[in-house]
């Protein structure tokens, strides 16, 4: 058996998930109509490439990736495009977002497509592009896009390559159901990811030990495939992806680093199992296993499920009982968030849906003060004082808080969980790392305004010391002159000096021509305008006054033609 | 339909503070019989006065605050530092002594800093040394062990011991005597050995001092119950006894006159498995983290010994708590753990430069 590394901390929450696996995953009715939202992954939201009114058909792309970190999305069934508009969204704010809305034409008609059976003949680059084409995120909740991951470029070659089928939070089962009835998919899918990543040495599928099924399912697939199946000892938070890369490799992910950097990728099992559709089946990322879940709900159960439906439709196929439930979940009990609506749509990050009565999940106990009993530290699977930087969050001191290394917290909840005080530790956490943010986006701000007074500032000093610097010249030429003048003192020198500076002031010969010229020239040019002004004056019948005045000065200006005419003349 | 909104995580461990106090309380009761079995009824006596006085003094103070008396009283805080000032004050002591300490511990050491959590020193601590200072006399009269009384003489009865501690009776002469630590910090002139053998407190002990050694055994018991319960970590009562244990046998000297006493005298005796498992472990007032409780732990273990083998006091583990007390912010700022992902522990007060 392949060595595994123990995490610190650590938490082990009652499992609950018996109960959703009980029968296999369960197809739902199509809902009359489908919202499927434009940003549901990390990065560029995609750009709706459809309009109100176009009819399309299941698995037609009706949004394009926008730009390197995005996907794109494509309809979950056939029909009509009803709107396109800002619809409430699964995000823990309860925010709206761009949406589009398809109304269920009832045919579920497939577009045409062909798959890419041989993809080991097929270059990573073409693959790359279909899993981006086909909208295929991180489903194990970030949803960054999958084929900018696979992708780091030749300076990060990837040795490992980790398939994080650990599914640590309680409740949910979605990974587990999908192996014990696609482990074979998986594999290949595996294999696909293998290929983009060019063999990579190590493949690691790493799971809890506590889906002995899902286990033996892959087993008899692995055989022979160089893909080692490491299964661990059942702890939360291991899948946590910088827990997961300790666990399997032993290697600590440097804090602010992505796995790449130390030559690993790691991929979520539903994931793997979207890749391998889009790549051999050309079915793009339309529906993913979901868990519903939680003694509100009748059955409990995994559904295959559109993308687009609404959190409402799942409960009511469930025997929802809304009186009886303390709170609706999206995600797991440890780090998923409560829904403010059940008109939310599913998307394809929406692991489990978890509809907990109050003896489940009772109401939030009013906070007792923090005795810093360290239970949290206990816990902590980041190795974090989460007594501290609760501490320090509530002074707001943001440089304690980051020599504290908060930024490092995954927030995965352990400290709360076990708080006995009943603190939300992690809400604390996230609210500084807010303000932390704001702060340094404001000091960036600041900073600029700042430089750019100080350029200003530095600017006029400038020139004003460079006018300085001319008037202190001038003084000192002043000076000069005057000390000059008092020095010699006699007529003789005097006269001498303003001979010295007329022929300092007189041009050269060429240029002393071209200026006798160019007052010819203009002696000439005041004379015709002299003239054409007599000439009007005539003409208009103006008064005898007014006619002389014109005569004179046509003859001044005859006059000084004259004599630029000799100038010039005798000059050459 | 609109669903209330609630932060994750959802799931919530089945602890709360109360149970960690009350937890503390049951761990005290081997301790308890060990005292009450060898010392008389005066500190069951003790422990009830102090806690009345503590949860009436508590709830007066939180209605001066304007907070809700039903929801801070409910987590016990207040009871366990009455009963450890219980514990440690001595068994027949007048009633008003015990009092004053149990008013001093929850007003000014722990009400007055913010209450729960946000009292610097251990309340209990607080009020023992205030005690000891103010009223010498009566904090160092203790009760003579059970198997050391004179013959004919037994331990006041309840009834009695109630009349001993409102002042309306006087014990018996032979009740009351000195410490094991007081006899031997006193016994000038002799060797170790020559104490051991002429003073009873120690020549019929089975291990380390007659009476003590089962009062400290039972709290041993009850600090290994808590350890076993994760109500605190073994870094501060095992470093406290660690360092008390080597310094009493670097210090030992084979037992000349000069000698501070054996080790097993300092593990057994006074307050040190009370100090080490109660006292010591209280989160508010110590450090942090476990490497700072590794710190923090020696600290009192070291300041202990030379105060028992060096200073004025015969025992030293409230004076050597309060003082680690004060030390313990400065400890936390030196021993911040190694976070996931980082090469190096860092300094709590390491500026950041963004």
């Amino acid at each position: 058996m392949r060595k595994t590394w123990l995490t610190p901390g650590g938490v082990h929450p009652p499992e609950n998930k018996q109960q959703s696996l009980t029968q296999p995953i369960g197809e739902l009715p199509i809902p009359d109509r489908l919202v499927v939202p434009l940003s549901q992954h990390i990065g560029a939201p995609s750009i709706a490439c459809v309009k109100v009114g176009d009819c399309v058909l299941k698995g037609q792309k009706i949004a394009d990736s926008a730009g390197s970190v995005s996907v794109a999305v494509h309809a979950p069934t056939s029909g009509t495009i009803t709107a396109i508009e800002a619809r409430p969204v699964a995000h823990s704010s309860g925010m709206t977002a761009p949406c589009i809305e398809i109304s269920n034409d009832g045919l579920d008609q497939w577009i045409a497509s062909e798959g890419i059976a041989d993809f080991e003949h097929t270059s990573p680059s073409a693959l790359l592009s279909v899993i981006t084409e086909a909208g295929i995120a991180g489903m194990g909740g970030a949803g960054f896009p999958t084929a900018v991951k696979l992708n780091p470029g030749f300076q990060r070659p990837i040795d490992t390559l980790i398939i994080n089928a650990t599914e640590c939070e309680p409740y949910i089962t979605a990974d587990d159901a999908l192996i014990r009835e696609r482990a074979e998919e998986i594999i290949e899918g595996v294999r696909i990811l293998s290929h983009i990543l060019g063999n990579p040495s190590n493949i690691l599928i790493g799971i809890e030990d506590n889906k002995p099924e899902a286990i033996a399912a892959l087993r008899p697939h692995i055989q022979d495939t160089g893909i080692s199946l490491v299964s661990f000892p059942t702890k939360y938070p291991s899948g946590g992806e910088k827990q997961l890369i300790y666990i399997l490799t032993g290697k600590e992910l440097p804090s602010g680093q992505i796995p790449a950097d130390i030559g690993t990728v790691c991929v979520n099992i539903g994931t793997i199992y979207a890749i391998k559709r889009a790549v051999v089946d050309a079915q793009p990322l339309i529906s993913r296993v979901t868990t519903v879940t939680g003694k509100a709900c009748a059955i409990n159960r995994n559904y295959n499920v559109l993308i687009g439906t609404a959190v409402s439709h799942l409960l009511q196929h469930n025997n929802f009982d809304q009186q009886a439930c303390s709170r609706v979940v999206m995600g797991g009990p440890m780090m998923g968030f409560s829904l403010t609506s059940e008109d939310v749509p599913i998307v394809k990050t929406s692991n489990c849906i978890l509809a907990p009565i109050y003896q489940e999940i009772p109401e939030d106990e009013p906070a007792q003060p923090c005795i810093r009993c360290g239970m949290c530290a206990e816990v902590c699977p980041a190795s974090l004082l989460p007594q501290q930087l609760f501490w320090y969050s509530q002074a707001k001191d943001h440089d304690r808080l980051q020599a504290h290394n908060l930024f490092d917290c995954i927030e995965c909840g352990a400290c709360s969980y076990v708080c006995p005080s009943n603190i939300p530790l992690v809400q604390y956490y996230r609210n500084s790392k807010g303000e932390i943010k704001t702060a340094q986006q404001e000091k960036v701000k600041s900073d600029h305004a700042r430089e750019r007074f100080e350029f200003h500032k530095q600017r006029i000093e400038q020139a004003e010391q460079e006018r300085e610097a001319k008037r202190a010249a001038r003084r000192e030429a002043a000076k000069q002159a005057k000390s000059t003048t008092a020095g010699s003192g006699s007529a003789a020198d005097i006269v001498a000096a303003a001979q010295a500076r007329a022929a300092a002031k007189k041009l050269n010969p060429e240029q002393q021509q071209a200026k006798l010229e160019r007052a010819v020239a203009s002696a000439e040019m005041r004379t015709q305008k002299a003239q054409e002004k007599l000439d009007s004056a005539t003409a208009n019948n103006d008064t005898e006054e007014k006619l002389n005045v014109f005569s004179a000065a046509l003859t001044a200006a005859q006059q000084k033609l004259d004599q630029a005419k000799a100038r010039l003349a005798e000059h050459k | 339909m609109a669903f209330k909104q609630i932060t994750s995580p959802h799931a919530h461990a089945a602890q709360n503070t109360a149970k960690v106090m009350q937890l503390v309380l049951w761990s005290t009761i081997p301790g308890l019989l060990a005292l009450s079995w060898h010392f008389g009824w005066g500190a069951l006596i003790n422990i009830l006065l102090a806690t009345i006085t503590a949860v009436l003094s508590e709830a007066l103070i939180i209605k001066l605050r304007k907070r809700s008396v039903r929801f801070y009283l409910s987590d016990y805080s207040a009871v366990v530092t009455a009963v450890l000032l219980g514990l440690a004050l001595p068994p027949l002591c007048p009633w008003w002594v015990v009092v004053t300490g149990s008013l001093f511990s929850i007003v000014i050491a722990k009400q007055l800093f913010g209450g729960l959590g946000y009292n610097p020193f251990n309340p209990a601590m607080v009020g023992y040394v205030v005690l000891l200072i103010s009223f010498p006399v009566q904090m160092t009269t203790w009760v003579t062990p059970l198997a050391l009384l004179p013959e004919g003489i037994s331990h006041p009865d309840i009834i009695e011991s109630f009349r001993i501690v409102l002042g309306v009776s006087i014990p018996v002469d032979g009740v009351t005597g000195a410490t094991p630590l007081d006899s031997f910090k006193y016994a000038l002139g002799l060797t170790a050995d020559q104490i051991y053998q002429q003073d009873p407190l120690f020549s019929r002990a089975k291990f380390a001092s007659v009476g003590w050694e089962w009062v400290n055994l039972g709290f041993l018991v009850g600090g290994i119950i808590m350890l076993a319960s994760r109500l605190f970590t073994w870094h501060g009562p095992v470093a406290m006894l660690a360092t008390l244990a080597l310094l009493s046998v670097i210090f030992w000297d084979g037992g000349s006159s000069q000698s501070p006493g054996s080790p097993l005298m300092h593990l057994l005796s006074g307050a040190s498995m009370m100090g080490a498992f109660f006292i010591l472990t209280d989160p508010v007032s110590s450090a942090v983290s476990n490497r700072g409780r590794l710190v923090y732990g020696a600290l009192i273990g070291f300041l202990v010994y030379i105060i028992r083998a060096w200073g004025n006091y015969p025992d030293a583990v409230a004076f050597a708590v309060l003082l680690a007390n004060f030390s313990a912010p400065l400890i936390d700022n030196y021993t911040l753990p190694r976070t996931y992902g980082h090469t190096d522990r860092r300094r709590a007060t390491e500026k950041v430069e963004d």
